[in-house]
């Protein structure tokens, strides 16, 4: 203090009192966005508001981008969202490699060409397979002035990078300091709020909901995310399963904010795993040792016990077992089919335009997918409450996974895909190979003793 | 500063790349794309285990030899050129191409493509298919599901219809004129949508 000359006193009196303006407006807003969304259900017509403006913007943009390549006389880029190749309905080995042949008894002999056909799908897979791009970001059709989806859509003239400019600055300096500020406060009035409750008794259950959902509320207008709920009748009861499609971790707290579920997880280290034994404290959570996750009966039975009890929440569980790009629904896993209680599965499909919800998490970590969550413009999804669906007679697990798995693709959308989502780590297994190698030893050799058993009767 | 220009810009020697595989700027980029997409770790270049990862490769029964066709010559990295130039091979052959105008042969054309093809068999690259070499193909493609001996009298009569000089093994004119009345250029090309 006795060594500040006078120069660096004003300076330091000029900071606090421009700070001070700021911090103070700063913490209005702060009130004002805590209160409206939190406790009431936030006004609809402000969001919607803002999103039809952000839609205009957005064509504005694309309308010059075009008028500019026009002028130019070049293409714009175009996004091949069908792929890169053209994909007939893909014609089976034994018609490819017998050709026009549809004589039975000519039998077909081994011809080198016959390489052709393997050789040929096996170099349109490394060109365009179904299964490794649903693991990276959707493309857009249209740019919506977020540098992280701009494939190749420069900055054609002034005016956009202006807007481009703009929208960085509001997104950054505004958004997304009042976005982190809102999760910070929500998550440690939530963990606050769960250890209170959880020194009560067990009567309490009702308080732990409204805890639970205040906290779910919270971190959903800290992403801005607007949601619309489709269905409620079909809303998941106690006692029972809900499965949905896993495109991110947002997913839970889009679900959770409109009913409490019993969430299935690993138990993990630093913040996540605080939160999740504070939320154990006051509700009943299943959180998994990492050693007991490999222990695939114990798993079971614990969610058997927990459905079980009919008063106890339904359990939440992405039987994907992995995030996948918004654009497919990938196998389902049968473990969560099996215990045999009805299951009622919900679609979710986010709106790529405002915000690619999708985690790569190959490409980038927690942190910084959250806070490239609540940098972009806002997280516009639809969730579909599907009626509940039970096992039918001598239908077995994995038939009744793949016939959910059907129904929640046709409600939201999605291609629907035998692949599993672990190829994103793991490799193929060779069962499939060995399809391949039966169907085509049929066409070489297999007729012959079709040919011979004819001939014996 | 249009919008295809600057992004070719991030491809090395594209006009070069487009003049000698015949794949338009379009395709280039899209090829890129699908490039950095395999390249799981962004390192620039893919390797075996990047191929690998595609499912629809890893279930192909002569998978591993698609792969070593892209990682010739002892190397064990790719990169985007060699990448483009193998997946030239594909293009369908052009039907009006200007004949005086071409100084080279592009990689699509019947020759390149049957070279491709007789790579995948003659694994030692020593310019023959050896009957060895015949029968690793077929059991690849065959798996467990035939006996011994019917692989061995399938090879034979491969060998015993292509082989016009007699010497056990099929060079490359002899594979040629075994597939003369093939239609190459369907089976060996992928429709690269405009």
């Amino acid at each position: 203090m006795i060594l500040m000359t006078p120069f660096t006193w004003a300076v330091h009196n000029l900071l606090c009192r421009c700070l001070s303006i700021p911090i103070s407006a700063w913490f209005t807003l702060l009130c004002l966005f805590i209160i409206v969304p939190a406790v009431l259900r936030g006004s609809f017509s402000i969001r919607s508001l803002y999103l039809r403006t952000l839609l205009k913007i957005f064509e504005w943009a694309n309308l010059q981008m075009k008028m500019r390549a026009k002028e130019k006389n070049q293409q714009l880029y175009k996004t091949y969202t069908n792929g890169i190749i053209a994909k007939e309905s893909p014609a089976s080995l034994r018609q490819e490699i017998r050709g026009s042949a549809s004589c039975l008894c000519s039998d077909h002999e081994f011809d080198m060409a016959d390489i052709f056909y393997f050789c040929r799908s096996g170099v349109e897979s490394i060109v365009d397979d179904e299964v490794t791009k649903r693991f990276s970001a959707q493309e857009l059709e249209s740019w919506n002035l977020l540098t992280r989806s701009n494939y190749n859509f420069h900055h054609i003239n002034m005016r956009l990078t202006l807007l481009w400019g703009l929208g960085l600055l509001t997104r950054y300096g505004i958004l997304l300091p009042l976005r982190v500020t809102l999760a910070v406060t929500g998550i440690s009035l939530f963990l606050f709020f769960t250890t209170l409750v959880g020194f009560l008794p067990n009567a309490a259950s009702y308080l732990s909901e409204k805890v639970h959902m205040m906290g779910y509320r919270m971190c959903v207008s800290s992403l801005t995310a607007i949601i619309t709920y489709h269905n409620r009748e079909n809303k998941p009861k106690n006692g029972a399963i809900c499965v949905a499609n896993h495109t991110t971790p947002i997913d839970v707290i889009i679900l959770a904010s409109d009913r409490c579920y019993s969430l299935v997880g690993q138990m993990h280290r630093g913040l996540l795993g605080m939160i999740q034994s504070g939320m154990v404290k006051s509700s009943p959570h299943i959180w998994f040792d990492r050693s007991e996750v490999k222990d695939r009966h114990l798993v079971a039975k614990r969610l058997s016990d927990h459905v079980a009890d009919k008063t106890k929440q339904p359990i939440l569980i992405f039987p994907e077992g992995t995030c996948i790009n918004n654009t497919s629904v990938m196998m389902f896993k049968k473990g969560s089919f099996e215990i045999g209680c009805t299951i009622y599965p919900v679609a979710i499909k986010y709106d790529p335009r405002f915000g690619d919800a999708f985690w790569n998490s190959s490409k980038c970590g927690l942190v910084w997918y959250l806070l490239s969550m609540m940098s972009s413009w806002a997280i516009v999804c639809s969730v579909w409450y599907l009626p509940p669906m039970d096992r039918e007679e001598g239908e077995d697990a994995v038939q009744f996974a793949n016939r959910v798995k059907a129904t929640i693709a046709a409600q939201g959308g999605l291609v629907d895909l035998i692949w599993d989502g672990g190829l994103k780590r793991s490799k193929v297994n060779d069962a499939f190979k060995e399809e391949l190698q039966k169907l085509y030893s049929k066409v070489l050799v297999g007729d012959h003793e079709d040919e011979s058993e004819r001939m014996e009767i | 500063m249009g919008s295809s220009s600057s992004s070719r810009n991030k491809i090395p020697n594209a006009q070069e790349l487009m003049d000698q595989t015949g794949f338009s700027s379009a395709h280039l980029l899209r090829l890129y794309d699908r490039f950095e997409c395999l390249d799981r770790d962004n390192r620039g270049y893919l390797s075996p285990d990047d191929f690998e990862a595609v499912g629809g490769l890893a279930m192909n029964p002569i998978g591993g030899r698609i792969i070593d066709a892209f990682f010739s010559s002892g190397q064990d990295t790719v990169d985007f050129s060699s990448f483009v130039r193998i997946l030239a091979h594909f293009r369908p052959t052009d039907r009006n191409r200007n004949k005086e105008g071409t100084q080279q042969e592009l990689p699509n054309s019947r020759t390149r493509k049957l070279k491709f093809a007789f790579q995948l068999y003659d694994l030692d690259r020593d310019g023959k298919i050896s009957r060895e070499e015949l029968l690793q193909v077929l059991r690849a493609m065959l798996g467990l599901q035939v006996t011994e001996e019917q692989l061995q009298s399938i090879a034979e009569r491969a060998i015993q219809e292509a082989d016009l000089d007699k010497d056990d093994a099929i060079s490359f004119d002899e594979f040629k004129k075994s597939l003369e009345k093939v239609d190459i250029d369907t089976k060996m090309s992928i429709g690269f949508l405009k």
